[in-house]
C-alpha cells in the first residue's frame, strides 16, 4: 500500500473524530438554541473568544471521553518495522490484516502508533488536572475564607505559610517530592492524607451552616458526607505498599496507581496557596459589604455569612481562575512528564510523550510535537474560556 | 518606609531560613542518604558499610545539629576513625586537623563540597549563573520591550481589531509553555524533517561562544512565554489611563494622538507592568530550568536538575537558596518600586 499524503492523512483524522464532532455540534446547537435561559453559560454564546475557547475545551473532552472509539491502535501496541515512521505510513505486514492499516501520525521510537498515545493522553491529562484543580479550591477556599474574614494571627500564619509554598521554586519541589527515595518515606502520602481531609471540612462546614436550624436535615446531610466521603477518603490514603496501609483488603474500596497519586498531590500542594490569597483577597474586599454587616446583625454564624453571603458573591473571579488554573495545572503536569518525574513513562500522557519524543527530536520530530499542539490547544482553549467568561461578567 | 523595608527584610530571612530547612530535611531523609552512600561507594555497599560511611561523615547526627553545621552556628563535624586518623567537614584533604577552622558554614562563605562534580558548590553555582547570567540578560531585551509595545498597541484603542489580534496573541503564547514551543521551533527550525536547519537545535556551543545561531531559539523560547502576561498586563492598565479624564481633556484640546500615547498615557501605564515584570524573574528561573534541560545549555537550571537528581545535598541547598533570593529580592523590589512610581501609596 502507498503512504497517505497529508491531505488523505487529515481527511482520515477528521473521520476518526466523528464522535467528537457529533457531540460538539449537538451541544452548541442545544445551547445556542436555549442560551438566554442558561445564565452565565449562556452568555458564553454571545462573545466570540469565549465560543472558541468553550469548543476547544468541549473538543477534548469528547475525546476523552470517546477515547476508545477514536483510538486507532492499543496504544501500548508494538509493531515492528513500524518504529519512528513518518505520519501516513502504512501498517508493516508484521502488523496483521484485523488492525487499521495506517499509522496515522506516525510511529514513536517504540513502534507504537503515535495518534492513539495522543488520544488516550487526552483522558490522563483531563482527568488530573481538573479534578487536582477542584481540590486546590477547596484547600484554597476551607483556608482563605477565615483567614480573610478573621484576619489576626490567623491570617499571618497562613499567609507566611503560603508565601512560604510560592518562594519555592516550582521545579525543585517537584525534585525534592517526587523521587523515589522520597516516596519510600511515604511523605506524599502523608501530604494527601493532609490535603484530602479539605473537601471533606468544606462539604461538612458547608452543609452545617446552611441546615444548622434544621436539626433533622442537617444531621442526615452531614452523615451522608461523612460515609461516603469519609470511606472514599480512607481508601484512597490506605494503599498496600506505603507506611500507611491500615485498612483490610475488605474495606479498601481502591487503590490509585502511586505515581498518579504523588502527581495528584504535589500539583494541588502547588495551587492551593495562590488560589488561598485570591479567596482571602476577595473576602477581604466583600466583607466590609452592608449586606455582610446585614447579616452579622440577623445573627448568622461567621461560617453562614463565609460560605453563603460572601463565597456566591466571589464566584466571579474564582470561576473564571478556575478555568486558568485548570490550564495551569495541565502545564505543571506536562512539566512533571517532561522531567520524567510521577509518571510511568508507559503513561500516554502528553508531558512524558513529548519528553521520550524530545531525544529524537531534530531528525523525528512528529512523536513529541503531536502531544505538543494536543496540550497547546486545550491550554488555549481553557486561556480564552476564561476571557471570555470574564469579559461576559463584568457586563451585567 | 525604612521601617516597612526593615520588617520585609526580617520576614524574607525568615522564610530563607525556613525554606532551606525544608530542603536540608527534605535532602537528608535517610532513603535519601543511603542513596548518596552507595552512589559515593559502591551499589552492592551492606548496610554497615552504609552505615559507617554515613557516621564518618556526619550524616547520622540529629537534623537541627547538621543544619546549624552547615548554616556555620555550630563547630564543624569531626571524626577519628579507629587508626586515629581525623577526618572532618572543615577539615580540607591535604589539611592537619589542628589547623582547620572549627566553623565552616554558610556564614564563613563555605557552601559545602558538591558530590556529583567534585568541586567547591560555591565555585559551580557561580560559574553556571554566569551562563545563566546571559541567558536571563538576553530573554529580558527580547522579552520586555516586545511585550510593552504589545499590550500599549492593544490598549490604545479597546476593542479595536489590532486590540482583538494582539490580545489573542498574548493569550496564545501564554497557553504556550516552554518544553511545547521549544519542541516546535527545534522541529521547525533546526530539524531535517521541515528542511529549515536555520538555527542549530542545542545550544551547548553557546556556552563558550554566543553566536546568531546557537543562542536565538532558547531566548525566544523563554522569551515568548513570559510575554503574553506581560502584554496583556499592559493593555489593562493602558485602557484604563486612556479612560482617564486627562486624556479626554488632552483629546479636546487638540493634542495628537500619538502624542497623547506617548506624553500623556505611558508614563502613568507602565506602574502596573513593572510589578509584573519583577515577579516574573521567579517564573523565567522555571523556564531556564525547562529551556536548559531542552537545549541542553549546562547553566544554573542544568545544574539544579543535576543536583536534584542525583541528590547532590550542598550544590542542591547552594541552588536553593540563589532561587529563593531571587525570589524573595524581587518581591521586595517589586513592593518598593510600586511605592515609588506611584506617589498615591503611602506605606507607614
Amino acid at each position: 500500500m502507498d503512504p497517505l499524503s497529508w491531505g488523505e492523512i487529515i481527511v482520515q483524522i477528521f473521520i476518526r473524530f466523528t464522535p467528537v464532532w457529533i457531540a460538539l455540534i449537538t451541544t452548541f446547537v442545544i445551547s445556542i438554541f436555549y442560551k438566554r435561559k442558561l445564565g452565565l453559560y449562556g452568555k458564553l454564546f454571545d462573545s466570540p473568544i469565549g465560543m472558541t475557547g468553550f469548543a476547544l475545551v468541549m473538543f477534548w473532552v469528547f475525546t476523552a471521553l470517546f477515547a476508545d472509539l477514536i483510538m486507532t491502535h492499543d496504544p501500548l501496541f508494538q509493531v515492528s518495522g513500524m518504529k519512528n515512521k513518518v505520519p501516513g505510513t502504512p501498517m508493516s505486514s508484521a502488523g496483521g490484516d484485523d488492525l487499521f492499516q495506517y499509522y496515522l501520525l506516525g510511529g514513536d521510537n517504540l513502534a507504537r502508533d503515535v495518534f492513539s498515545r495522543m488520544i488516550l493522553g487526552s483522558r490522563v491529562v483531563l482527568l488530573i488536572a481538573p479534578l487536582a484543580t477542584v481540590f486546590a479550591f477547596m484547600v484554597g477556599i476551607t483556608l482563605g475564607l477565615p483567614a480573610g474574614y478573621y484576619g489576626g494571627k490567623l491570617d499571618t500564619v497562613l499567609s507566611f505559610l503560603s508565601n512560604l509554598v510560592l518562594a519555592f521554586p516550582v521545579i525543585l519541589l517537584f525534585y525534592l517530592l517526587v523521587t523515589p527515595e522520597i516516596v519510600q518515606t511515604g511523605l506524599p502520602t502523608f501530604m494527601a492524607m493532609f490535603l484530602f481531609v479539605f473537601p471533606l471540612i468544606f462539604l461538612v462546614i458547608l452543609f452545617n451552616s446552611r441546615y444548622f436550624t434544621q436539626t433533622t436535615k442537617r444531621n442526615v446531610l452531614v452523615a451522608t458526607v461523612l460515609i461516603v466521603g469519609g470511606s472514599l477518603y480512607l481508601s484512597t490514603i490506605s494503599q498496600p505498599g506505603t507506611p500507611i496501609n491500615f485498612l483490610p483488603p475488605g474495606l479498601d474500596m481502591f487503590d490509585i496507581e502511586s505515581g498518579i497519586l504523588i502527581v495528584f498531590v504535589s500539583v494541588v500542594f502547588v495551587n492551593s496557596p495562590t488560589v488561598f490569597r485570591i479567596v482571602r483577597g476577595l473576602v477581604l474586599d466583600i466583607k466590609t459589604r452592608d449586606y455582610v454587616a446585614a447579616g452579622q446583625t440577623r445573627g448568622e454564624g461567621p461560617w453562614y455569612i463565609m460560605l453563603w453571603e460572601i463565597l456566591p458573591n466571589a464566584r466571579g473571579p474564582l470561576i473564571v481562575d478556575f478555568c486558568l488554573r485548570i490550564g495551569y495545572t495541565t502545564i505543571l503536569l506536562g512539566t512533571l512528564g517532561f522531567f520524567g518525574l510521577g509518571l510511568s513513562s508507559e503513561s500516554p500522557d502528553w508531558g512524558s510523550t513529548i519528553n521520550a519524543g524530545r531525544r529524537l527530536l531534530s531528525v523525528f520530530p512528529h512523536p513529541a510535537i503531536a502531544p505538543a499542539i494536543a496540550l497547546m490547544t486545550l491550554v488555549l482553549g481553557l486561556n480564552l474560556l476564561a476571557d471570555g467568561l470574564r469579559e461576559e461578567s463584568l457586563k451585567d | 518606609m525604612g521601617r516597612f523595608i526593615l520588617r520585609r527584610l526580617g520576614v524574607m530571612l525568615l522564610t530563607a531560613l525556613c525554606l532551606t530547612f525544608i530542603v536540608f530535611w527534605l535532602t537528608n531523609l535517610y532513603p535519601n542518604l543511603e542513596k548518596l552512600a552507595k552512589t559515593q561507594g559502591n551499589f552492592r555497599m551492606s548496610d554497615e558499610a552504609v552505615t559507617s560511611y554515613l557516621t564518618r561523615e556526619g550524616y547520622l547526627q540529629p537534623l537541627p545539629v547538621k543544619y546549624g553545621q552547615w548554616l556555620g552556628i555550630l563547630p564543624g563535624h569531626v571524626f577519628t576513625d579507629d587508626e586515629g586518623k581525623t577526618t572532618g567537614r572543615c577539615i580540607a584533604r591535604e589539611q592537619l586537623p589542628e589547623d582547620a577552622p572549627r566553623f565552616c558554614g554558610v556564614l564563613q562563605g563555605d557552601w559545602g563540597y558538591s558530590t556529583v562534580f567534585k568541586d567547591e558548590a560555591s565555585n559551580i553555582i557561580g560559574k553556571r549563573l554566569g551562563l545563566t547570567g546571559w541567558l536571563m540578560l538576553a530573554v529580558m531585551c527580547v522579552m520586555v520591550p516586545s511585550a510593552l509595545i504589545l499590550g500599549v498597541l492593544a490598549g490604545m484603542r479597546e476593542g479595536s481589531r489590532t486590540d482583538r489580534t494582539l490580545s489573542t496573541f498574548s493569550i496564545a503564547s501564554t497557553a504556550t509553555p516552554e518544553y511545547v514551543s521549544g519542541v516546535i521551533f527545534i522541529a521547525v527550525f533546526a530539524s531535517s524533517a521541515f528542511g529549515l536547519k536555520w538555527f542549530k537545535g542545542s545550544a551547548t556551543s553557546a556556552m563558550d561562544d554566543i553566536t546568531w545561531a546557537n543562542f536565538t531559539l532558547p531566548v525566544i523560547t523563554i522569551a515568548l512565554y513570559g510575554m503574553g502576561y506581560i502584554a496583556r498586563m499592559t493593555r489593562a492598565s493602558m485602557t484604563e489611563v486612556m479612560t482617564a479624564q486627562y486624556i479626554r481633556t488632552a483629546r479636546l484640546k487638540g493634542v495628537s494622538f500619538p502624542n497623547i500615547v506617548m506624553k500623556h498615557a505611558l508614563r502613568n501605564a507602565l506602574i502596573a507592568p513593572f510589578t509584573v515584570i519583577m515577579l516574573q524573574f521567579p517564573w523565567l528561573l522555571n523556564g531556564v530550568v525547562i529551556v536548559e534541560t531542552l537545549f541542553n545549555y549546562k547553566g544554573f537550571g542544568w545544574v539544579l536538575v543535576q543536583a536534584a537528581g542525583n541528590n547532590d545535598i550542598d550544590l542542591l541547598l547552594g541552588c536553593s537558596v540563589v532561587a529563593v533570593f531571587v525570589v524573595l529580592v524581587t518581591q521586595l523590589i517589586s513592593d518598593i518600586g510600586y511605592v515609588f512610581l506611584n506617589p498615591r501609596i503611602r506605606i507607614a
